[in-house]
């Protein structure tokens, strides 16, 4: 069967596209891409007035399987992919046990197989991301891991960090830190400056992800591996990233949406939604961050998808756990600030959230092509909804963005060329 | 009289009128106390809880002879001893709290918000008697209220609060409701003990207390806790002592009018020397007794919403 998307306002920067054109899709593949393509009996989907992109990968996805069933699983955290325009998604090995053996990268890949997007696995740095001694990371390699962290417990002993950096680049994979200094953040909940003073909670100063970067920056230069910092935050963790860059050191970072829209003011009602590490920063840094999104200083979109329970995010801020589920609101939130407004383009957004995603994770990103994979999807921008976070597909329905009003929404999304999400005319499925 | 809101969480929020509306209604109260008969009828039927999560002695008992001062009946959970050490989250806390009928719920509690937390989930009123280092509204209404008995206004004084602003609640209180009221507000403590950007309050920031304590009206000095030593953000009990404490010399230097305060419970010898402490300057003791009126005030306030005015006579 084949399936046609007509009149589509299609964008891919690496393949030249922008502008109408109808794609025929047959069997995995996109295997025609022109201007018109007469409908000789194939599966029709009308795509007037809609967008068409890449699928976006996620390279910073926490699917919680093995071992937090509760908060999500491969199968309800790639439904969330799914629905939110992912045809991807890295998971993040921060499980129980630890993603730090080749036992449970192989249940993460086993369960994958039955799952609506692809699913990259990324392994430990450390033995259960303690800190202290290296995982097998070559054999880890061989499972197909695509990257390593302690994403969540950070490796806080420079040497270790070094061994690691050193031992890994043999195997070609690159390091994601999530910096965070633990001595400077110790018990803070949210970002430390006037807010957490006037809230009375404990603060994580700026200092405390900015001292990581720069150590990591260091030890990348030493070590000439590819560092890639996970949902940077700051004014200061930016800069030193842009120095570096200048300097010929192989480093990117990704920054995620909520980062670039919420300010540590939002913290103000005490809702446990807000709380997140890195915490919501000053007003100064969004501000910044927003400027280099917009000057194309930033290399990846990603959401740091962390679902909880209800019961995880319920009660005392203090006693809060860290996350936001982002899947979801993702895309639809960029749309809304970002490229609504034209402060970035269509072709921008599929860089920093599809392209270079691959490029860090050296997987198949040939966007849309004549025989390239079809991982697309069909973006309503005139589709006005309010964010209701019952209706998410992910287990984790803590969003600090529940009843936002947003414009635009992601109706279709095609994953090797098999319609797996369809919100046309408000359906919400997904399709196995 | 009343206060068009169900709950008291902070003065973060009260406007001037009501900081007034409260000092006020405290002078009636605090004459109930001068009484042979130390008991009114008003809260007849009312039913006060205090809930508190963090070992309290005086603001329980504070909060305890207020209510039964207005015949409430009143019944206090502590942390030990009822379902609450077992792990029973505050959201079931606070249904039980519904369904037993509670008027009014007092709450104590280590954690920010969580009175914010517990008035979303009940119908209850509810009143904050200290949730970490948030709020403390009813300490700084009683300070405010310690204050204005001897100057007869807030507007225009100096008032220096001295010690660990970083973790108090009540330094917050203070700083908003003696904004709000006209003062001049100012901090004094190590840098280790200030937080971040707290000059935004509007308050003016000082690390020498002797540059502090120059043309102040009122010095409000903090409880140092030991933890924090032990925690790294100052060296030495001694070395606070020598550096912020509130002796003989400095009070000397102050001069005669300006007034000693403390929220308590007192290290003698260390944030305050006892000649200090018990110096004519001092209303320490008074701040106590100005506690039960102010917090029979905001009973009366938010339980007494209905009640009869009359009652009061």
């Amino acid at each position: 069967m084949k399936t046609l998307i007509k009149n589509a306002e299609v964008f891919d920067p690496r393949n030249d596209l922008e502008g109408k054109y109808d794609i025929l899709i047959e069997g995995k593949n996109v295997i025609q891409i022109s201007e018109n393509i007469k409908n000789q009996g194939y599966e029709l989907i009308d795509a007037t007035d809609k967008v068409v992109i890449p699928a976006l990968i996620d390279m910073h996805t926490h699917l919680r399987e093995p071992g937090y069933e509760d908060k999500e699983t491969v199968k309800t955290g790639c439904e969330a992919a799914a629905a939110g325009g992912f045809s991807a998604v890295a998971a993040m090995p921060n499980t129980n046990p630890v993603a730090d053996n080749p036992a449970v990268v192989e249940h993460l890949n086993l369960k994958s197989k039955e799952a609506l997007v692809k699913v990259y696995p990324v392994g430990s740095i450390t033995q259960g991301s303690k800190g202290e001694k290296l995982s097998e990371i070559g054999t880890l390699a061989k499972t197909g891991v695509k990257a390593l962290t302690d994403d969540g417990n950070p490796v806080m002993n420079s040497e270790i960090m070094r061994r690691a950096m050193e031992y890994a680049s043999a195997f070609d994979l690159p390091i994601i830190d999530h910096c965070e200094d633990k001595n400077l953040s110790k018990d803070g909940v949210m970002h430390e400056g006037y807010y957490s003073t006037i809230y009375g909670l404990n603060g994580i100063p700026a200092a405390s992800e900015e001292i990581m970067v720069s150590r990591d920056i260091v030890l990348a230069e030493m070590t000439g591996i590819h560092l890639h910092i996970a949902h940077l935050s700051t004014e200061g963790s930016l800069k030193q990233v842009i120095a570096a860059k200048k300097r010929g050191i192989n480093v990117t970072f990704e920054v995620t949406p909520h980062h670039l829209i919420l300010t540590d003011k939002s913290v103000g009602d005490y809702n446990p939604d807000t709380k997140v590490h890195p915490p919501l920063r000053s007003k100064r840094d969004v501000e910044v961050l927003r400027k280099a999104l917009k000057a194309g200083e930033i290399d990846v979109l990603a959401t740091d998808h962390a679902p909880h329970t209800f019961e995880d995010k319920l009660g005392e801020y203090d006693y809060a756990a860290n996350g936001i589920s982002g899947l979801e609101t993702a895309l639809a939130l960029l749309y809304e600030y970002f490229i609504k407004n034209n402060d970035i383009s269509w072709n921008e957004l599929i860089n920093m959230y599809y392209y270079k995603p691959a490029e860090i994770l050296n997987v198949e990103a040939e966007g849309i092509k004549k025989g390239s994979t079809a991982d697309l999807i069909i973006f309503n921008p005139a589709r006005s909804w309010t964010v209701e976070k019952e209706k998410f597909k992910s287990k984790g329905k803590n969003t600090p963005f529940a009843g936002y009003e947003l414009s635009g929404k992601n109706e279709v999304t095609f994953v090797e060329g098999k319609m797996v999400y369809d919100d046309r005319g408000g359906k919400n499925e997904v399709l196995y | 009289m009343s206060l068009k809101r169900k709950d008291f969480l902070g003065l973060y929020d009260a406007s001037a009128e009501e900081i007034k509306e409260i000092l006020e209604t405290a002078v009636a109260m605090k004459d109930i106390l001068t009484r042979t008969v130390k008991k009114v009828p008003t809260l007849r039927g009312k039913t006060v809880i205090n809930l508190f999560y963090e070992p309290s002695t005086r603001t329980k008992f504070s909060f305890n002879l207020a209510a039964k001062r207005l015949s409430a009946d009143v019944m206090s959970i502590s942390k030990s001893g009822s379902s609450i050490a077992k792990g029973e989250s505050l959201l079931d806390t606070a249904k039980t709290m519904e369904v037993m009928g509670a008027d009014v719920v007092v709450i104590r509690h280590s954690a920010p918000g969580a009175a914010q937390f517990l008035a979303e989930n009940i119908s209850a009123s509810v009143l904050n008697a200290g949730d970490g280092a948030h709020a403390h509204p009813t300490q700084a209404l009683l300070d405010i209220y310690s204050i204005k008995e001897n100057f007869g206004q807030i507007e225009g004084l100096n008032v220096l609060i001295v010690g660990d602003i970083a973790h108090s609640r009540v330094a917050r209180s203070n700083i908003w409701g003696l904004n709000k009221m006209g003062a001049q507000v100012s901090v004094a403590g190590p840098q280790t003990l200030l937080p971040r950007e707290i000059e935004k309050m509007g308050v003016k920031v000082y690390n020498n207390l002797d540059q502090a304590l120059e043309n102040v009206d009122v010095v409000n000095i903090l409880r140092i806790q030991m933890e924090r030593q032990e925690s790294g953000l100052f060296p030495s009990i001694r070395e606070y002592r020598e550096i912020y404490g509130m002796n003989k010399e400095r009070l000397q230097r102050i001069g005669k009018k300006a007034l000693i305060m403390h929220p308590g419970p007192m290290n003698r010898g260390i944030e305050i020397e006892s000649s200090v402490a018990d110096s004519s300057q001092s209303v320490i003791t008074e701040q106590v007794k100005n506690g039960v009126a102010i917090r029979m005030a905001l009973l009366y306030l938010l339980a007494g919403r209905e009640v009869d005015n009359e009652n009061l006579n």
